[in-house]
């Protein structure tokens, strides 16, 4: 005869309602967890799906995910003179928030370098790839943008062509694709007037210079559109990516290109790992921090819960006692219910889990290998946190029963 | 065991607190009880009779004096010469004034607990509890939760219960206390009845006068001191 299970049963609702509250608390543990693996697979995510084998990056920096990167256009052009490198390509990313519906609106900006890249390699779950080189756009579903809704940004409008899942910033922000032109007219977006007064004051300054005392007709140049003066350079991106040639070393390529004195390089491996150990690193011990502190408080409370109903049986615990019950059997008792508690209480999280996580702003990923891991920890909060309980039950004396 | 008494308990004596808290609750107290006998032990309140029965029950060893059940040494003053759960698990039966009934366990199952504690098989178990129930005459109320039952329903499972394992003796502190005076007659009656069929030694703690007639002996305690009374009339 299973005493524990009769227990159980017998205290069914109050149970329930305890193992519904050690579910809950354990299901944020998970939660923890999987926001740890949300926030590293949204970090990763975009460099893995890239697949640039080198990161050609501003001098002493770290990467556009890391900090600001700038690098001039025609890099592009120097990477793919170097011998091994089957392809580099223009890559501008930067965060921007608006406002839309008079609400914040954040995202993130990658541009593609059309003609080579219209986000083919983009996951989409509705729409297509770019089809030309300017006002279309992929955005992530989290940006809570329909497919073809028009997005105003600066004087340009925006097509939405596709829309794709899980392209998440490390910041938590969701990713809209553009061209490279797109890109930059979005970062760069001045209004009539700036421009107007950029040409006038260019204008002014010329006139001042005795080089334009000599020349009046560069005076006359200052007052065009920058991009039609070709001492003007062109917006500068935030990095190229380059993809080595099958059967050439991408170690030799990367040795080649880290000897030009403006640029750093970044192997995939060293930009994911740059990464990690940056910006997500604090997430990271901070999450692990508070996750090791809920699991703490889980098995303490799961004690306090043990050990009560420890004392509401002591009498009874006294009878068994009494009878003739060895301590195995009260030991057992106890144990075996901390023990479906945990089950309870992990089935409980897990469940809840399922229904609650995909509402979270950011992904909570809860993999195998994880749930594993707590199943693990209950194991061992529910032995520890019924230790108490066993102690007090181990010291009751028969003669309790007669009280 | 077959000839000798079923309890025999020789100077026991039973101190709680030493120096000036110390109180002497039971002294040099002795009872042998027969295979078969019926025995009641009356006195007041705090008289000592439920350290009496605790020591003799094995539950609350006493300070010094010697207990044997059928024979058997088994407590020479606090210490014991024998696995005292395991020796109170087959030789020796409870019955107290509250039924003390395990509250999640059904009548059939408080009964086949203390079977299976003893090692009996489930199956075994289930069907010697069913049995005494039937004996008892409460078989009908097997499946019922101790919520559900009378006062005098209780008593008759607790009674099945300390009978399961056919103990050697039975002991029971004022278990008529919570019933009416008709169902308190039943009870009695019914330990004389066990005593007589399975030979078991029963000591009984008492108030109520008015079934003395089925005791074949009758002790007191008064300030921690035994003494036998009288030899009742069996009915």
């Amino acid at each position: 005869m299973n005493l524990a299970l009769k227990d159980i049963r017998h205290n069914l609702g109050r149970f329930t309602l305890t193992g519904v509250g050690v579910g809950m608390l354990l299901m944020i543990v998970m939660g923890m967890g999987g926001i740890y693996r949300g926030i590293v697979e949204d970090a990763t995510l975009l460099i893995d799906r890239i697949g640039a084998d080198l990161w050609v990056v501003q001098h002493d920096t770290r990467g556009p995910f890391a900090e600001v990167s700038r690098v001039p256009a025609s890099l592009v052009h120097r990477a793919r003179a170097v011998p091994g490198v089957m392809n580099a390509r223009e890559f501008v990313y930067h965060t921007i928030q608006r406002e839309r519906d008079g609400k914040p609106f954040r995202m993130s900006v990658l541009g593609l370098s059309w003609p080579d890249d219209k986000g083919d390699w983009v996951p989409l779950i509705a729409g297509r790839p770019l089809a030309q080189n300017h006002f279309e756009t992929i955005v992530d579903e989290s940006l809570g943008v329909r497919l073809d809704e028009r997005l105003t940004f600066g004087k340009e409008t925006y097509r939405v062509v596709g829309i794709t899942r899980n392209m998440i910033s490390s910041g938590g922000d969701g990713i809209a694709f553009f061209t490279v032109a797109d890109a930059e007219s979005i970062q760069f977006d001045s209004s009539g007037e700036a421009v107007r007064l950029e040409q006038a004051a260019r204008k002014n300054r010329a006139e001042q210079s005795d080089i334009g005392t000599k020349q009046p007709t560069l005076v006359e140049q200052a007052s065009k559109p920058s991009y039609e003066l070709p001492a003007i350079a062109r917006p500068q991106i935030s990095a190229v990516i380059v993809q080595v040639a099958p059967g050439s070393s991408v170690e030799q390529v990367a040795t080649t290109l880290s000897g030009w004195s403006d640029v750093s390089v970044h192997t995939r491996v060293g930009q994911t790992e740059l990464l990690l150990k940056g910006s997500v690193d604090k997430a990271r011990r901070q999450i692990g921090l508070f996750r090791v502190l809920l699991t703490i408080i889980a098995a303490v409370i799961m004690a306090l819960i043990l050990y009560t109903l420890t004392l509401d049986k002591l009498h009874t615990i006294a009878l068994l006692k009494l009878i003739g019950a060895p301590n195995m059997v009260v030991l057992g008792l106890i144990l075996q219910q901390a023990l479906v508690l945990g089950g309870v209480g992990f089935g409980i999280a897990y469940f809840l889990g399922q229904q609650l996580f995909p509402l979270f702003p950011r992904r909570v990923i809860v993999t195998n290998e994880d749930l594993w891991q707590l199943a693990g920890i209950v194991l061992a909060i529910s032995i520890a946190s019924s230790l108490l309980g066993i102690w007090k039950a181990l010291r009751v004396q028969p003669s309790e029963a007669l009280s | 065991m077959n000839d000798s008494p079923a309890i025999e308990a020789i100077g026991l004596t039973k101190v709680y607190g030493s120096g000036n808290t110390e109180v002497v609750a039971m002294r040099n107290a002795s009872m042998t009880v027969q295979r078969g006998e019926v025995v009641a032990l009356l006195g007041p309140s705090g008289s000592g009779k439920s350290t009496f029965l605790a020591a003799v029950g094995l539950i609350n060893p006493p300070t010094s004096g010697r207990v044997s059940i059928g024979g058997q040494s088994i407590l020479d003053g606090p210490r014991a010469l024998t696995s005292l759960p395991a020796f109170r698990r087959q030789h020796v039966g409870f019955v107290f004034q509250k039924s003390n009934l395990i509250p999640f366990l059904n009548a059939r199952e408080n009964v086949q607990i203390a079977l299976e504690l003893n090692h009996s098989s489930s199956r075994v178990a289930r069907q010697r509890a069913l049995k005494l129930l039937d004996e008892l005459g409460v078989a009908d109320q097997s499946e019922n939760l101790p919520s559900m039952l009378s006062g005098g329903q209780q008593q008759r499972v607790a009674i099945a219960r300390a009978l399961a394992n056919q103990p050697s003796i039975l002991l029971a502190d004022e278990p008529t206390a919570a019933l009416d005076s008709q169902r308190g007659r039943q009870v009695m009656e019914l330990f004389a009845q066990i005593a007589h069929e399975h030979g078991t030694g029963v000591v009984v703690v008492t108030h109520d006068q008015r079934a003395l007639h089925v005791f074949n002996t009758i002790y007191s305690m008064e300030d921690g001191i035994l003494s036998r009374q009288t030899q009742a009339v069996t009915t």
